[in-house]
């Protein structure tokens, strides 16, 4: 058997994978999506996506996956600076802290969230007890950033924190030798060098977030309605299949779009550094 | 005055003794070069210069001003560091501009200087290339512009041709002294490659665990090194054990050489110094004790042999070459021979001999 035929049976399962998990649902997705339950081709199920409630949660949903992006970005990048500086042993136990909570389930940290936020929850006694003003955030938009910001920063944290203990020391000794003080070794050398990191955390925030319907089920209380809970209901309870999956196409476009963005970003970036 | 001087300055990592109360002036305008093995200290010098490293105890003076604790962006000093550090998400213009656009210069005067830079290192033209794009010699030559253009008083080189193949070293070499010449600035520069130190300093600082061991022009440490470890660093040497009989008599295994040295007092045991090339090889006989010839070598230009003689290995080179099992002679003249007291204890052996 030649080399590459032996590369092709290994990389068989993969494609087999491929073809399945990600090929065969999108055809069927596009399937349903371009026609009606009678199986006739209609554009209507796409162009759902501009009636009333339906645009309103697709603008809520970019929002809120944009606030929690960007909260996410300006926690995490700190926290990467941080853990870069810290001590050899030191690092790999924050680091360490910080991937823990991925290893248990994000549908049980959520919902202990809930649990926490409630009118009579864990937070409102002692805040009672302490004599002190309320939370009264459960159920509304801000519970849902909290929970995705809670749910996504790690995510948000290891790309940019590999990024980091990338840049060779030094790069940022040679910047202070040239005459620069922090904020400039900041923002002339850490950050752009990190830049591959952060479009990564971007990506793995951002995607999740726009999209999630858990998150927004449990702390939304049914209140917050977003892109991710209406296609789900589309699915499940009104059992319309077609207009679930037009609107995920939509979605889908969204997303692409957006990387597209990212991505132009990143590289106009790298050119415009200095 | 001196432009830098360095009082006593100690430094331990981890408890380990790195440099013991270092003394060293440096004049304007000076090519000074620290010599010595790898781990002797020659980085962690350079780094507390430059602002990296502060020592644990003693000052750094620049034209008397104190700056032990300045910040490294605030010194009139400027580094070339080892592995070049490049910044790899600029070109090369941003890179030779990022010190001056710091410093918040016009954009012609950065221009003028990008373009006069880059024709000093032999680069013209090589603006817009991504440091990717360039060979090592390339980015260490890019480095040094990017160090230059802000016009330091000092420019620091830590083993800056390290990395590089011979040929392309000994290039930069050359290079590295006409820019000295050019720009008139102070070059202090480290290495533990003695041929490179002798070919470019002015002066040469030789180093071993943290000591200063002699300091003094190429010529001086290489004819008269002070102590046995410089005579072994710097080039090859034979070093054996030697009785000061009286001034100017030497006894080297059992044999009286004469020799220039006075004021060892009488029968002291000394270390005596003789270069390879400084051995005259004749017949049986003529020289001073007889010998064989052990091991032969063309090492190009001459060949390099070991004469067992007088129960001593002796390293010789000459242009004619001796086979191997030849019956010799050896001698060497009265000026070629480098008597050196011995050390009275092992510390000694690494204490400074500057003071
Ligand atoms: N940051 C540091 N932490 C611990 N040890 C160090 C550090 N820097 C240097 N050393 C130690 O100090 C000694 C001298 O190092 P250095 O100045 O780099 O020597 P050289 O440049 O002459 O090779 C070495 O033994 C090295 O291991
Ligand atoms: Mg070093």
């Amino acid at each position: 058997m030649t080399k590459s035929a032996i590369k092709r049976l290994f990389s068989g399962p993969f494609l087999a994978f491929i073809l399945c998990g990600t090929l065969v649902p999108l055809v069927v997705i596009a399937f349903y999506g371009f026609t009606d339950r009678s199986g006739a081709f209609t554009l209507d199920n796409i162009m759902a996506i501009a009636g009333g409630h339906h645009a309103q949660a697709l603008g809520l949903s970019l929002a809120l996956a944009l606030i929690s992006t960007l909260i996410c970005l300006l926690l995490a990048f700190p926290l990467g600076l941080i853990l870069k500086d810290s001590k050899i042993g030191k690092k790999g136990f924050m680091v360490f802290v910080f991937i823990l909570p991925m290893w248990m389930n994000f549908l049980l940290r959520t919902m202990a969230w809930q649990v926490l936020l409630e009118k009579n929850g864990i937070i409102n006694i002692a805040l009672k007890s302490l004599g002190l003003p309320l939370l009264d955030i459960i159920n509304t938009p801000a519970a849902v950033v909290l929970g995705m910001v809670y749910d996504y920063l790690p995510f948000m944290v290891l790309p940019i924190y590999n990024a980091l203990i990338k840049i060779d020391h030094s790069l940022i000794e040679a910047a202070y030798d040239l005459g620069a003080g922090k904020g400039l070794v900041l923002r002339k050398v850490l950050i752009p060098l990190s830049v591959p990191g952060i479009v990564s955390g971007i990506t793995m925030v951002f995607v999740p977030s726009l999209t999630t319907f858990a998150i927004s089920t449990m702390l939304g209380g049914g209140k917050v309605n977003l892109i991710g809970n209406i296609i789900e209901q589309e699915f499940t309870v009104s059992s319309n299949w077609n207009l679930g999956a037009g609107l995920s196409l939509v979605m889908m476009i969204f997303i692409v779009i957006s990387m597209a963005l990212i991505e132009k970003f990143d590289r106009e970036g790298e050119g415009s550094m200095i | 005055m001196a432009l830098i001087e360095l009082i006593d300055i100690s430094k331990s990592f981890d408890g380990e003794l790195v440099l013991d109360e270092f003394n060293l002036k440096i004049k304007e305008n000076e090519f000074i070069t620290l010599l010595g093995p790898s781990g002797c200290g020659k980085t962690t010098t350079l780094r507390i210069l430059g602002g990296f490293a502060t020592p644990d105890t003693g000052r750094v003076l620049f034209q008397g001003e104190d700056i032990t604790y300045l910040a490294p962006n605030k010194r009139q000093v400027n580094t070339v560091f080892q592995k070049y550090a490049l910044f790899p998400h600029m070109n090369i213009a941003e890179n030779i501009a990022f010190g001056l656009k710091i410093s918040g210069k016009s954009k012609e005067y950065i221009n003028d200087k990008i373009k006069y830079a880059l024709k000093l290192v032999n680069l013209s033209g090589y603006e817009k290339r991504s440091v990717n794009s360039l060979s090592g010699g390339q980015q260490q030559r890019i480095a040094i512009a990017r160090a230059i253009v802000n016009e330091p008083r000092v420019l620091l080189l830590d083993e800056p041709l390290g990395a590089l193949d011979l040929k392309l070293r000994q290039e930069m070499q050359y290079e590295l002294i006409r820019l000295k010449n050019e720009l008139g600035i102070t070059f202090l520069y480290v290495t533990h490659d003695q041929e490179e130190a002798l070919t470019m300093s002015d002066k040469v600082v030789v180093m071993n665990q943290g000591y200063i061991q002699q300091m003094g022009t190429p010529e001086e440490i290489y004819n008269e090194p002070e102590n046995a470890f410089v005579a072994d660093f710097i080039g090859d040497s034979n070093i054996v054990d030697g009785i000061m009989l009286e001034d100017r008599v030497v006894k080297i295994c059992g044999h009286v050489f004469p020799c220039i040295d006075e004021g060892f007092g009488r029968n002291k045991p000394v270390d005596v110094v003789i270069r390879p090339e400084d051995i005259i090889i004749g017949k049986p006989g003529r020289g001073i004790m007889d010998g064989v010839v052990t091991s032969n070598v063309f090492i190009g230009v001459h060949y390099e042999m070991c004469i067992q003689a007088g129960g001593f290995e002796w390293l010789a080179q000459n242009t004619t070459s001796y086979p191997v099992g030849t019956k010799v002679s050896i001698g060497v003249i009265p000026e070629n021979i480098q008597i050196m007291h011995k050390p009275q204890s092992e510390d000694e052996e690494a204490i400074s001999l500057d003071d």
